[in-house]
């Protein structure tokens, strides 16, 4: 993004883009079944880059035969291979995995920004370095199951179904099969449409690592792809991170089959500011609670509910700070806001975004130069709104922060839990006592007080109400993967 | 003179009263050959939505007890159980056929069961939780809350074990519960109602409704106030079709259970969501 005033222009910064020379992309990339990348018969689609949508490679698309093959491979290698093997072997393939990501952190970090639109600063210091964590963490469990407290016979439950977002990409991928290899099972993950192009490097990865064939399957494709496969007779476990709306039909599809089912899906965090709160730092927070990842997190603090006393002087310094922010390549360093991840978000933003003036608040967005090309949304603040506007209640998944007040702790939590979903909060406040009586009160599965988006594999992670059910990380994430295990609530067994 | 007995009437427990059903509807309940004893309240849709109002209505302050406090709530219930087990054990006796020996021994299963639950109360948070060791500087706690209202289908045996082994772990943790009773043997519900209205558990803690099982649970099924289902007893019905319409608001199901559900600390977690509150440490 460029200054607002022309005569700062001496202070912009060089461009500094990360070199995409490190990647080594194949044309085309077929299916990961059974150990080998083989031809999908499913009609084939092309990976674009959001942020000037050039085509970056085809990508197969898995049908039902496809699908089918998938999981007898994923079966057999539960059969034949993977439940034989002992646990401390089972982490050592993880420890191998999460070496190996490290090793080539660079290259993951460069293809995830060129295919999803993220920065790369983000990509490189957030998302890789959280993937090779999770694999480490959970590699140690694999062979100390019946410590986790999850019951004295703790067992894998067969072949896990997982069906994973565009947003976090390869992060996902690790959430999702790192705790369901430790438990002994074996998968098979559909990663998004729009962003299959980490999970196909991660397949590379694990015949480097010298997985047994089949113990991942990596199928990709559309929407039907996703479904055929949490709907397929053979599978034991369903996983699936995304949309209420999905993870609602999923519910009723898997209903009566005997499935265990977590869910992690929509939410529309508040983010709660004192007047007591640290400005400084809660600004920072604000920033990083909704415009981290272009506001494309399931657990982004997409409401502010601020102080009425101090709401002048935060959201005017809001605005100085977004003016700072730069939008751009996200190859490029020092780039904060990267690309809508497809047209389809950019138009649901901005449909949104347009029913949040027509309902009567008030908009202002940083002034940035869009580029071009590609897909883009400048950071948006929207002041006055009330709990009745859509922008305040559904989940926009967009750099779209709505401003709402309040006077009082409990109208603070009223106003937050004024909602369907409960997956993540926000509280800023120096005073401590203040903070644990308020995050005794909301209704929602992540806390933060006086931070905000902070992850660790060590932390379980997942949501109340209608942002789903079961927990990833921690000792309760490996809960969604053994049976007899009930220690998270709702993972339907 | 002999004295001419006085027969109870046997209404729903909502909110901490007795009601009749609004529909006005009563049922027969039969002894195990076919003999009247009672005519008992056969709930409706609106007595369903009155008792998830009433459940979400106690559920702020019952979730805000401490554990201790509620451990003494349901302790309290076993006491008052105890002082009144004759009543149960004839009722019993007379709606499941039970020898008095056998009804004699779920009576006491089931102060028991209470006692064991009691216990948990300040106890499955240290058991369900833990502090997480994440790599930063941050405190990082998770610990379990409850659910929120929760609606149970009671097994449709054991009038009052089976009742008392799927209430307990629902509202020690601090979640309202909605139950509907065991269709053929009701009285014992009713009856417990009436201990547990003088046992300190707070109005609308829990809710009974008696009548057909498989004409109220659809409407709590799909009651978009109600966060978790149990359909302990609804082997019976079409529960398929109940946790499909659970779906549409995302409850936690927890699927039939064929006969007596033991007593396990997993029917309490169930019931629970964790929760993981990160604070920040000064860097000193």
């Amino acid at each position: 993004m460029t200054m607002e005033a022309s005569n700062t222009r001496w202070l912009d910064y060089a461009p500094a883009p990360e070199s995409t020379s490190i990647l080594h992309l194949k044309k085309s990339y077929g299916l990961f079944i059974d150990g080998d990348f083989v031809a999908g018969s499913g009609r084939s689609f092309t990976t674009i880059s959001p942020a000037d949508e050039h085509s970056i490679a085809e990508i197969a698309s898995a049908d039902a035969g496809d699908v089918d093959r998938a999981v007898a491979a994923a079966r057999k290698a539960y059969n034949s291979t993977w439940s034989k093997l002992g646990g401390a072997d089972r982490g050592k393939y993880l420890y191998r995995i999460a070496r190996l990501v490290q090793e080539r952190a660079r290259e993951l970090a460069v293809a995830e920004s060129l295919d999803n639109g993220k920065p790369i600063k983000e990509s490189r210091d957030v998302d890789v370095p959280l993937v090779a964590a999770w694999f480490f963490y959970y590699a140690g469990w694999a062979d100390k199951l019946e410590h986790a407290g999850l019951g004295p016979n703790p067992r894998a439950l067969g072949v896990a179904a997982q069906v994973i977002p565009w947003n976090f990409p390869l992060l996902m991928l690790a959430w999702k099969i790192a705790p369901a290899l430790a438990a002994g099972n074996t998968v098979v993950i559909k990663p998004a449409e729009t962003t299959p192009l980490s999970a196909l490097i991660f397949a590379e990865i694990l015949q480097q690592a010298d997985l047994p064939n089949g113990v991942v399957n990596i199928i990709t494709g559309a929407g039907e792809t996703g479904s055929l496969l949490v709907n397929h007779p053979d599978v034991n476990k369903v996983a699936f991170t995304g949309s209420t709306a999905v993870g609602r039909a999923i519910a009723k599809s898997t209903a009566g089959t005997g499935k265990k089912l977590t869910l992690e899906l929509g939410g529309k965090a508040a983010n709660i500011v004192f007047d007591d709160a640290p400005i400084d730092q809660a600004i920072e927070g604000i920033v990083n609670g909704i415009f981290f990842n272009q506001g494309h997190v399931c657990c982004a603090g997409s409401r502010l509910l601020v102080q009425e006393n101090i709401e002048t002087e935060v959201v005017d310094r809001l605005k100085e700070r977004l003016v700072t922010l730069r939008m751009g390549d996200p190859l490029d360093k020092n780039t904060d806001i990267g690309a809508i991840n497809s047209r389809a978000q950019l138009d649901r933003i901005r449909a949104l975004s347009d029913i949040g003036e027509e309902e009567g608040a008030t908009r202002w967005s940083a002034p940035c130069e869009i580029p071009a090309k590609g897909f883009w949304f400048a950071p948006t603040i929207f002041t006055g709104v009330e709990t009745s506007h859509r922008i305040a209640r559904e989940e926009i998944f967009g750099p779209v922060l709505s401003v709402l007040t309040f006077r009082t702790p409990a109208e603070a939590i009223a106003k937050a839990n004024n909602t369907p979903y409960g997956l993540s909060a926000g509280i800023w406040s120096d005073k401590g006592s203040k903070v644990l009586a308020v995050a005794d009160k909301l209704r929602a599965g992540v806390i933060w007080a006086n931070t905000f988006n902070k992850f660790d594999p060590s932390s379980p992670f997942g949501g109340y109400k209608e942002s789903g059910y079961g927990r990833e990380g921690g000792r309760h994430g490996l809960a969604a993967y053994l049976t007899n295990a009930v220690l998270q609530s709702g993972a339907n067994k | 003179m002999t004295h001419l007995a006085i027969p109870k009437t046997y209404k729903l427990y909502i909110g901490g009263a007795f009601p009749r059903s609004e529909s006005g509807r009563t049922y027969e309940v039969t002894t195990s050959k076919g003999a009247f004893i009672a005519n008992a309240a056969k709930a409706s849709r609106k007595d369903a939505r009155d008792a998830v109002v009433a459940a979400r209505a106690a559920f702020s302050g019952w979730s805000g007890t401490t554990g201790y406090n509620r451990g003494q709530v349901l302790y309290r219930i076993a006491e008052l159980l105890e002082g009144r087990r004759a009543q149960f054990v004839d009722e019993l006796r007379s709606t499941d056929g039970l020898t008095e020996a056998a009804a004699t021994k779920q009576v006491d299963s089931a102060i028991d069961a209470w006692v064991w639950y009691a216990g948990w109360a300040d106890k499955y948070l240290q058991v369900a939780g833990n502090g997480n060791p994440v790599s930063g500087p941050y405190f990082n706690i998770s610990t379990p809350e409850p659910t929120g209202v929760v609606a149970v289908i009671a097994p449709a045996t054991h009038g009052l074990l089976g009742l008392v082994s799927v209430i307990a772990p629902v509202i020690l943790s601090g979640n309202t519960v909605v139950v509907v009773a065991s269709e053929s043997s009701p009285l014992s519900a009713i009856s417990l109602s009436e201990v547990l209205a003088t046992s300190d558990v707070p109005a609308g803690v829990v809710n009974v409704l008696t009548g057909s099982a498989a004409e109220i649970a659809p409407w709590l099924a799909s009651h978009a106030d109600v966060n978790a289902l149990d359909l302990a007893g609804a082997e019976a019905l079409e529960w398929v079709d109940l946790q499909i319409a659970a779906a549409d608001t995302l409850k936690r199901v927890l699927p039939p259970e064929s006969g007596l559900p033991a007593l396990t600390v997993d029917r309490v977690t169930f019931f629970t969501e964790t929760k993981t509150v990160w604070h920040t440490k000064a860097l000193i």
